[in-house]
């Protein structure tokens, strides 16, 4: 059985694994951190958030100060979906952000069955799916 | 030397009774308790409560009892929102509740804000524990106890309470409760919440739980030294009086109850309401993974500096365990008002899970009850007696944005959800604060509703909502501005007009902030003052590859009259914060940008004073968003077409906006495989980016990375273990500004020193 666990993610609990649900790349083992399977980049946050006020006349300008922040773009290295931010202050380590008990959820998914499964999820579009 | 605790014989059990009966006979002062105020769990079944509910009442009994009773909360609420004279009563910043004997919550209103009824349980416990057998006080049918000191149990000392107790045939069976966001309350800057306090002296009037009704009337006297001590007189007592109305109006419903039903039925109820909630949390608690979840947010200010401070959460769940361990987050301020006692973000997390998780359950204390919260001793999550919290609600809404933030990663996987999984929502209070002498002689002191305008965050299923309700009252108003000008001598020129390109892209994007400019025009007596965080930081995170909102300054606009303009050359003003900052359209003004800390500064008419209520976060991966619903934004103003096609990679005619969705996916699958491109493996990307203390450029205050026990100061050097408390003074941001100029004249040469 494969458990949604983010929009973008999914834990394999017969491989133990952190799998994408866009591509069905595996990612990381489950009990371990999944951001250690994916890739990174460290965004200006200044990108993302445009100054609405000019930075040339202003000191504060709508756009967050990227020496103070960055986000931390998570994405899979296979089919490039961003799976996860995280604004984070320079240097500060990446959080481990889910620590999944996987004895405990294969339990707890062993006495639910597929039938409970939630449906929500992402439009997978053709060609950025593994190919079956 | 001898140790006088460990030699000669234990006291006896009568010598114990003696020395308890000689501390309490001598007790100097009674403060807070903290055995009450660290408590956020149900007392004890007492045994009425016990007969009440051996007596084995129908099911279907209990719950229409509970259905009177709770039309009866929301009646007293109506009551409150439609008489109130507090603007905060008006837009529904109230709430009204039914408390046990005890003190426990059992029923609260359905509008307002559950945050406050949350944290009136304290005052309640404390006059139950020293009032009700205090000869000089007692407790009696017919009195009424007032409240604010936050210290006692509250959120800050502007929401004030009256709290009255509900006897039948001489035995006390509930308490009922009203509480409102006041505005004044004589504190050192008007309106109620000063930013300035730098001890819990300059927050103004400091009411431990105390009689202030006998014979249901209030007690002139005392009425009127309550007056004296605020800046509103009349409101103080217009709202003393609507909250005493709206209590005897609950209390009516009750004694109704009491008639018919009879006094054992309505303490069961209260009993049992309270006691299937916690069981229902507990159940629903074992329907989330086993798991720990961890994120922090940043509060980028003090409201009298920038500067970063942490509030760390770690989320586990455990069976049917919840434990919220904020430990590792920043330790208080010693002479910064951004404080929050304990039981304030306990209300607040309650606030999350009553109306963002489980908006089902009967609202009280109960949902909260099971949940467990750790922190550290003197943090700003957890603060001492001495430490200012008129400024608590950042903190408070910081740690509910954690708690928000990290419950959405528990819920995705639930077969059973009670609400969708939901990004954080905007939780800064980015409104005006004012005060002075209106244009009808009334000095005055309160705030634009408009802190209840937050943007929402986006859902699993679809966008945010734009300023849709305060993250403490999802049920709250923004308000009419013009009402309010028929009383406040300034006007909005410009009010709620989304502010474009403030966004928070996603999937589902978040809903969006609208802009506020204010220029004073009746009156040569009157400020404004702004208390939020977030114009260098985001306060909020995203979700699920989503962005939380960018960061918004004030921006003043000075030495320029607006109402002459409007009068002479109205087609040189402009109606957004971008084009008057940009163009400055008034040769002779000044233009400034600020963080939203501003303390209470007096207006000159026609200045203009500029903000902007913020977005909440975006769900999902900003690619997959639907080429429709980014086009929608850009013809509503939301975004400009320039960003929304730099951002989400949507192919369209610029004058036209058709799209052109082939080139848009090829266009997308480019940017997911530049993004493969740009990005590094993890472990390649740690070994460059993270660092092992704070950056020195930065003043950051709370733990690194996973060690908690090392709280950082405002410095790389400077800590606290985290479990021992130490001051931590600010210095003044002037004394900070004339250091700075003296060092540049010491470098210039210029002996700046005392002869000189
Ligand atoms: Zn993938």
């Amino acid at each position: 059985m494969k458990i949604p666990m983010t929009e973008y993610l999914r834990i394999d609990l017969e491989t133990e694994k952190w799998e994408c649900r866009v591509c069905d790349h595996v990612i990381a083992p489950a009990e371990g951190n999944y951001k250690e399977g994916l890739l990174v980049h460290n965004r200006n946050p200044q990108e993302i958030h445009p100054p609405v006020i000019d930075p040339k006349m202003y000191r504060y300008t709508f756009a967050p100060d990227p020496d103070w922040v960055r986000i931390l773009e998570f994405c899979c290295p296979k089919c490039g979906t961003q799976v996860e931010t995280e604004y984070a202050i320079p240097g500060h380590p990446p959080l481990w952000d889910m620590q999944v008990d996987v004895p405990a959820l294969k339990a707890q998914w062993a006495a639910r069955g597929p039938e409970m499964l939630p449906d929500a999820g992402p439009v997978v579009a053709p060609g950025r799916a593994h190919s079956h | 030397m001898k140790d006088l605790n460990t030699t000669g014989p234990a006291p006896s059990a009568e010598d114990m009774k003696l020395i308890k009966q000689f501390l309490e006979d001598t007790t100097l002062f009674l403060g807070p308790d903290p055995e009450i105020m660290q408590n956020h769990d149900l007392m004890e079944r007492s045994p009425d409560e016990e007969l009440a509910i051996g007596q084995n009442f129908d099911h279907h009994m209990i719950a229409r009892i509970r259905d009177r009773l709770q039309s009866g909360c929301d009646e007293g609420y109506e009551m409150v929102e439609q008489m109130g004279a507090a603007p905060g009563a008006k837009w529904g910043d109230v709430i009204t509740g039914i408390y046990t004997a005890s003190g426990d919550l059992a029923l609260a209103s359905a509008g307002g804000v559950l945050l406050f009824s949350s944290v009136v349980h304290h005052p309640i416990k404390f006059i139950v524990k020293n009032w009700m057998n205090e000869p000089t006080v007692g407790v009696r049918d017919g009195d009424g106890f007032i409240h604010n000191d936050s210290r006692y149990g509250n959120v800050h000392n502007t929401d004030q309470s009256m709290i009255l107790p509900i006897f039948h045939e001489g035995r006390l069976v509930c308490w009922v409760a009203s509480t409102v966001h006041e505005g004044e309350n004589g504190a050192i800057e008007p309106g109620g919440m000063p930013s300035m306090a730098e001890s819990p002296s300059d927050e103004g009037l400091k009411m431990s739980p105390f009689k202030v009704v006998e014979n249901y009337q209030i007690k002139r006297d005392l009425l009127t030294f309550l007056q004296n001590s605020v800046r509103e007189p009349k409101l103080q007592l217009e709202d003393m009086k609507v909250k005493l109305f709206a209590c005897l109006r609950i209390k009516q419903r009750i004694e109704e109850t009491l008639n018919t039903e009879g006094p054992e039925a309505l303490v069961a109820m209260l009993r049992l309401t309270m006691e299937d909630v916690r069981t229902e949390v507990k159940r629903r608690l074992t329907e989330w993974p086993d798991m720990s979840v961890q994120t922090y947010i940043i509060q980028d200010s003090t409201l009298r500096e920038n500067c970063v401070v942490k509030v760390n959460c770690k989320l586990t769940k455990k069976g049917d365990r919840l434990i919220f361990d904020f430990r590792g987050s920043s330790p208080e301020f010693t002479n910064r008002a951004t404080n929050t006692i304990l039981g304030g973000l306990k209300g607040m997390l309650s606030q999350l899970f009553l109306c963002y998780i489980w908006p089902d359950l009967p609202r009280g204390q109960a949902a909260m009850a099971p949940i467990e919260v750790i922190t550290d001793p003197h943090s700003i999550l957890n603060c001492s007696y001495d430490a200012p919290n008129s400024q608590s609600l950042m903190s408070i809404f910081t740690g509910f944005t954690a708690g928000q933030h990290a419950v959405a990663k528990f819920l995705y996987s639930c077969p059973e959800k009670y609400t969708k999984v939901h990004a954080p929502t905007f939780n800064m209070i980015n409104t005006f604060i004012w005060g002075g002498v209106s244009q009808h002689g009334e000095t005055l002191g309160n705030l634009c509703a408009d802190l209840n305008g937050m943007g929402a965050g986006a859902t699993s299923n679809r966008d945010g909502e734009h300023a849709l309700a305060p993250i403490f009252a999802t049920m709250a108003d923004i308000g009419e501005q013009e009402v309010n000008e028929e009383d406040v001598p300034f006007l909005q020129l410009v009010s709620k007009k989304m502010t474009r390109d403030a966004i928070a892209p996603g999937k589902y994007r978040g809903g969006q902030g609208y802009t506020m400019m204010v220029a004073t025009k009746d009156s040569e007596q009157w400020g404004f003052m702004t208390t939020a965080q977030g114009a260098k930081i985001p306060p909020i995170q995203g979700l699920f590859g989503g962005y939380a909102c960018g960061t918004y300054p004030l921006s003043k606009v000075k030495d320029v009259d607006v109402y002459e303009i409007l009068q002479s050359e109205p087609e040189k003003f402009r109606h957004s914060i971008e084009e008057i900052m940009n163009e400055r359209p008034f040769e002779e003004a000044s233009y400034t940008t600020h963080h939203m800390g501003m303390g209470f500064e007096i207006s000159k008419r026609g200045e203009l004073f500029m903000i902007s209520q913020g977005a909440g976060a975006g769900y999902g991966d900003l690619l997959e968003r639907d080429p429709v619903g980014v086009v929608k934004d850009i013809e509503e103003g939301l975004i400009s077409a320039e960003v929304a096609a730099r951002l989400y990679k949507v192919v369209f005619d610029p004058a036209t906006l058709a799209i052109d969705f082939e080139a848009t996916e090829a266009a997308r699958e480019e940017e997911r495989q530049a993004r493969i491109a740009r990005s590094m493996p993890y472990a390649e990307f740690v070994k460059d980016w993270t660092q092992p203390k704070p950056p020195s450029h930065l003043k950051y205050f709370g733990c690194w990375g996973d060690d908690i026990d090392t709280l950082y100061m405002g410095a790389p050097d400077v800590t606290r273990r985290a479990d021992t408390p130490k001051p931590n003074y600010m210095p003044h941001p002037k004394d900070v500004r004339i250091a700075e100029l003296e060092a540049r004249l010491a470098n210039a040469g210029i002996d700046g020193g005392e002869l000189q």
